[in-house]
Formats: structure tokens, C-alpha cells, sequence
């Protein structure tokens, strides 16, 4: 349903009146901003010397390399994880056998239901703790490729199931086996569905890298903290990080719509069922 | 086992901690939410505009970013929560609401507001077109049309995206525990520190009742869907 369905063509006291919440909206937002701007000017925020670290381009490159390049490679590790963990238990959730069916299933509810950060420290508890930071990198990236894994897993079944089922019945007609069938007939086209979703986990697993700041992990939200403490600029640095993460992940979403349009078309999005429900389709 | 067997309060207590943030923040989210699924379907457009720039900015940002804002960079510029101080004693130990509580709600809340208002808006969506011709038919205006008719069925259309992202609400509380909340996070992180051969047990416990919890809430708000459902 569209927005203008759900209101008439304005007439002249209501756009009167829509004038006035347009005004009162600006009055209210600037409010927000001027008072932002006040307490950070008050606080004395806007010195330079509390952004000149930005600039300076040996922490620049430290912000960029320890940074940026290890959120982007933990997030690039877990997507392939999951994607690889997310075929794997999609398939086998779809299995005609018990034995390979019911295993998948409580795995994928399990991991879906656990908080990520509970499985990072248990991790490192047990893993990464001795193995300093590319121990503590390791566990961040098992930990969401599970947890992303599982949740693709879900996205995989739904895409199969959305394949029209004319294409598997051909593809038997044709006395392709069940590991064919899947393979060159139901995984090609399902995965034209998931892109969209498969994409917007990728936004998940990025922004889920920063949890890797509870066990010491590289990435952006970590390497503020050393900055914080040295120059106290806790405010500049939190919102030049959430800049870059806002920045990053509006690219990849950007990708996303890119993909949507051209693989996709105006077509309705895939719906993946939430945890733990029953999904009347599923066999 | 006995690590789990002698700390039972100390784990009660920290999911004491977790179900407050939760319920907290859960509805402090759907109201908020609301409002901005509101106003981003609203005739007004500056109203639209501003609903989606929150959105955008919000959802595109780490949690764990937004409850450092509100633990270590708000009290620098004057968004403190120190007036908040309620300590619940009980016998297995305290409930601690305190600033650090009170910032995690707040950040909890601003961040899943922005899905709620995502997961309302698809609701909106899937309320069919005579629905809303027929409020304006009989001259409801655009609040009463949205009061009476619509959100009432959007609510329901939405209830499963609304439960994916309040069961998100439950695990997200775990952030929290790196803001010095004293959830059952930080309480598990605290037990693998002391006890670090029974690292396993104590994730076992925690991940169980971490399951349960969601589970419980995933199947009412599956009966509620269906019990719910939209004609």
C-alpha cells in the first residue's frame, strides 16, 4: 500500500495545517541539533587538538589498516563461513532422511537463538585466549559465520522452496539424480532469490564485527578505544567510527539494491521464517 | 556442574538484569517505532524525510557503537543518567537500574526502534488498499484512519517481523554487558574468568537458558499470530 492511499488530497486548511507541522518538525530537529552542537561547543569538543588525530597521517593509516581492513576481512571470513555453513545446513534441513534432517534443524535453531557475543567469549575462553589477537580474530569470524550460517541456512531453504516446483519435476523427468537436481537445477535459480538477503546479512556481519571489542579483537570499534584513552576525545572518535561504519554499510547496501534490480526484478522479497517457528512448507 | 550448582543466584540475578533490559527496551522500542512508522507513511514530508534519516543512520550502525555513545561519550557532553538510581534488593542479590542501566536502555531502545519502525512499515504494506480507501471513504482523517483501521491490522501483519526483532532485543541485551551492565553476560564472563575449567558448563547454562527464553517468546508470539490473523 502506498503512502498516498492513505491520506486525500490535501485542501487548504489541511495544507495550512501541514505547513505548520512542517515548521514545527524543522523548529524540533534544529532544537536537537542546536543543542547537540551547544553541549559539544560548551564541552569544548570542537578543539582542534581532539580531531587533529584524524588527520595525522600516521593514525590515520592505523584507523585505516588495523581498523577499517580488519572489520572488512573479519566480515569478509564470516560471510564466506556462513555462506559455505549456510548451503551445507539448508540442504540438509530440505533432506528426505531423518538422520540428516533433525541434526541440521536443532543446529541452525540453536545457533540462532544464542547471543554472538556469548559465542565469541566462550571462543576465546577456550581458543583464543593464548593465542593473542589473531586468536581473538578467529573467534570473532567462527562465531558469525555459525551465527550468520545458521541464519542463511534459513534464507537457502526458503530460496529452494521458492523455486517453482515444475523445475524439480522436469529435472526428475529428466532422470536427473536427487545430488543433480539440487545441484544444476534448484541451487542456481534459488540463489537468484537470496541475493538481496544473502546481502543484507553481509550488512549484519559487519556491524557484528564490532563485538569483537569485548575480547580484543582488531577491528574499527577496538582501535578507538587506545585513541580515546590517549588523546580523550571519547566524543570525536565515536562519531567519526560510527561515520565510517554508517559509510561502509551504506555501500554494500547500495550493492544490494544494485542486485536486487538487476538479478531480481520488482519482485516480492524472499520471507524467512523467524526462530523457532513451525514452517507449515517445511517437510 | 557445581560451578552452575553454587552460583545459581549469581546467574538468576544477572538474568534478572537481562529480562528488565529486555522488557524495558522492548516496549520503549514499540512506541517509538511506531512513531516513526507513522510519521515515515505520513502526509507531511519533512516528517518522512527525518523518520528515514534516523532509520538509515540507526540501522546501519553498530549496537555495540550506539551504548558506547550513551556509556563513555554522552556523560562528556551532558547526557548523563545519574539521577537514576534505583537498587532493588533482594535476597539473592541486588537489581542494579543505575546510570549504566539507564544508558543501555536508552541505547537499546533508539536502535530497535529503527527495526521496529522497518517491521511496522512491511505491516502497513501488506494492509490491503480498500482497507485504507474505505477510512477515507467515510471521512476519517489521515490520524484516525491510521488509529482505527490501519496500524490495528498492520500490528498484526507485522507480528512476525515485530517477534524477529524483539527476540534480536534479548540477545542484543548481551551488549550491554560491555558497558559494565551486570547482565548475564557479564556474569558468564566474570564465572569463565573465575572458573575456567568449567568453561563449558557454564556456557552450556547460560546458552540454555538463552534458547529457552527465546523460544518461550518465539512461541507466543506465534499463537498470538495465529490467534491474531488478519481475515
Amino acid at each position: 500500500m502506498s503512502g498516498s492511499v492513505l491520506f486525500d488530497a490535501p485542501g487548504p486548511r489541511t495544507i495550512a495545517r501541514h505547513r505548520l507541522y512542517t515548521v514545527l518538525t524543522l523548529l524540533a530537529v534544529a532544537a536537537a541539533v542546536a543543542f547537540l552542537l551547544f553541549q559539544l561547543q560548551s564541552k569544548g569538543q570542537f578543539e582542534g587538538d581532539k580531531w587533529e588525530v584524524f588527520t595525522t597521517p600516521g593514525y590515520l593509516e592505523t584507523i585505516l589498516v588495523d581498523g577499517l581492513l580488519n572489520t572488512l576481512k573479519m566480515a569478509a571470513g564470516a560471510i564466506v563461513g556462513a555462506l559455505v555453513l549456510g548451503v551445507l545446513l539448508g540442504v540438509g534441513k530440505l533432506s528426505d532422511h531423518r538422520l540428516v534432517r533433525m541434526p541440521c534443524w536443532a543446529f541452525v535453531e540453536f545457533f540462532r537463538a544464542l547471543p554472538v557475543l556469548m559465542l565469541m567469549i566462550i571462543f576465546f575462553s577456550a581458543y583464543g585466549i593464548t593465542r593473542g589477537e589473531s586468536g581473538a580474530f578467529w573467534c570473532v569470524v567462527w562465531a558469525l559465520s555459525l551465527y550468520n550460517g545458521a541464519v542463511l541456512a534459513e534464507v537457502f531453504r526458503a530460496g529452494v522452496l521458492a523455486v517453482p516446483p515444475g523445475q524439480a519435476e522436469a529435472a526428475y523427468a529428466l532422470g536427473l539424480r536427487k545430488t543433480q537436481v539440487m545441484r544444476v537445477i534448484l541451487l542456481p535459480q534459488a540463489v537468484k532469490i537470496m541475493i538481496p538477503a544473502i546481502i543484507s546479512q553481509c550488512v549484519v556481519a559487519l556491524k557484528d564485527t564490532s563485538l569483537g571489542y569485548a575480547i580484543t579483537a582488531p577491528g574499527l570499534t577496538a582501535i578507538g578505544k587506545p585513541i580515546y584513552l590517549e588523546f580523550q576525545n571519547h566524543v570525536p572518535v565515536i562519531f567519526v567510527l560510527g561515520a565510517m561504519y554508517v559509510g561502509v554499510n551504506l555501500v554494500l547496501t547500495g550493492a544490494a539494491t544494485w542486485a536486487q534490480r538487476k538479478f531480481v526484478g520488482e519482485k516480492k522479497p524472499l520471507e524467512v521464517a523467524m526462530v523457532g517457528e513451525t514452517d507449515p512448507r517445511s517437510i | 556442574m557445581d560451578v552452575i550448582r553454587e552460583n545459581y543466584q549469581f546467574i538468576a540475578m544477572g538474568f534478572a538484569h537481562t529480562i528488565l533490559l529486555f522488557v524495558i527496551a522492548g516496549i520503549g522500542s514499540l512506541l517509538l517505532g511506531t512513531l516513526l512508522a507513522a510519521l515515515r507513511v505520513g502526509p507531511v514530508a519533512i516528517m518522512r524525510r527525518t523518520a528515514v534519516v534516523y532509520v538509515t543512520l540507526v540501522r546501519n550502525t553498530p549496537l555495540l557503537l550506539v551504548l558506547l555513545f550513551f556509556s563513555i561519550a554522552g556523560p562528556k557532553i551532558g547526557i548523563r543518567f545519574t539521577w537514576i538510581d534505583i537498587v532493588i534488593n533482594t535476597g539473592w542479590g541486588q537489581i542494579r537500574m543505575t546510570n549504566a542501566f539507564a544508558g543501555a536502555v536508552v541505547g537499546l531502545t533508539l536502535y530497535t526502534a529503527a527495526f521496529v519502525c522497518e517491521a511496522l512499515r512491511s505491516g502497513v504494506n501488506a494492509v490491503p488498499l480498500g482497507q485504507a480507501e474505505a477510512a477515507r471513504a467515510i471521512g476519517l482523517p489521515f490520524s484516525g484512519a491510521m488509529r482505527h483501521v490501519v496500524l490495528p491490522q498492520a500490528f498484526r501483519a507485522a507480528l512476525p517481523p515485530l517477534a524477529s526483532v524483539q527476540i534480536a532485543l534479548i540477545k542484543n541485551t548481551t551488549v550491554a554487558g560491555t558497558v559494565l551492565v551486570v547482565e548475564a553476560f557479564y556474569r558468564m564472563k566474570l564465572l569463565l574468568n573465575d572458573y575456567p575449567a568449567d568453561r563449558w558448563w557454564i556456557f552450556g547454562a547460560f546458552a540454555l537458558v538463552f534458547v529457552v527464553l527465546v523460544e518461550i517468546y518465539s512461541l507466543v508470539a506465534h499463537r498470538l499470530e495465529r490467534r491474531w490473523r488478519v481475515a
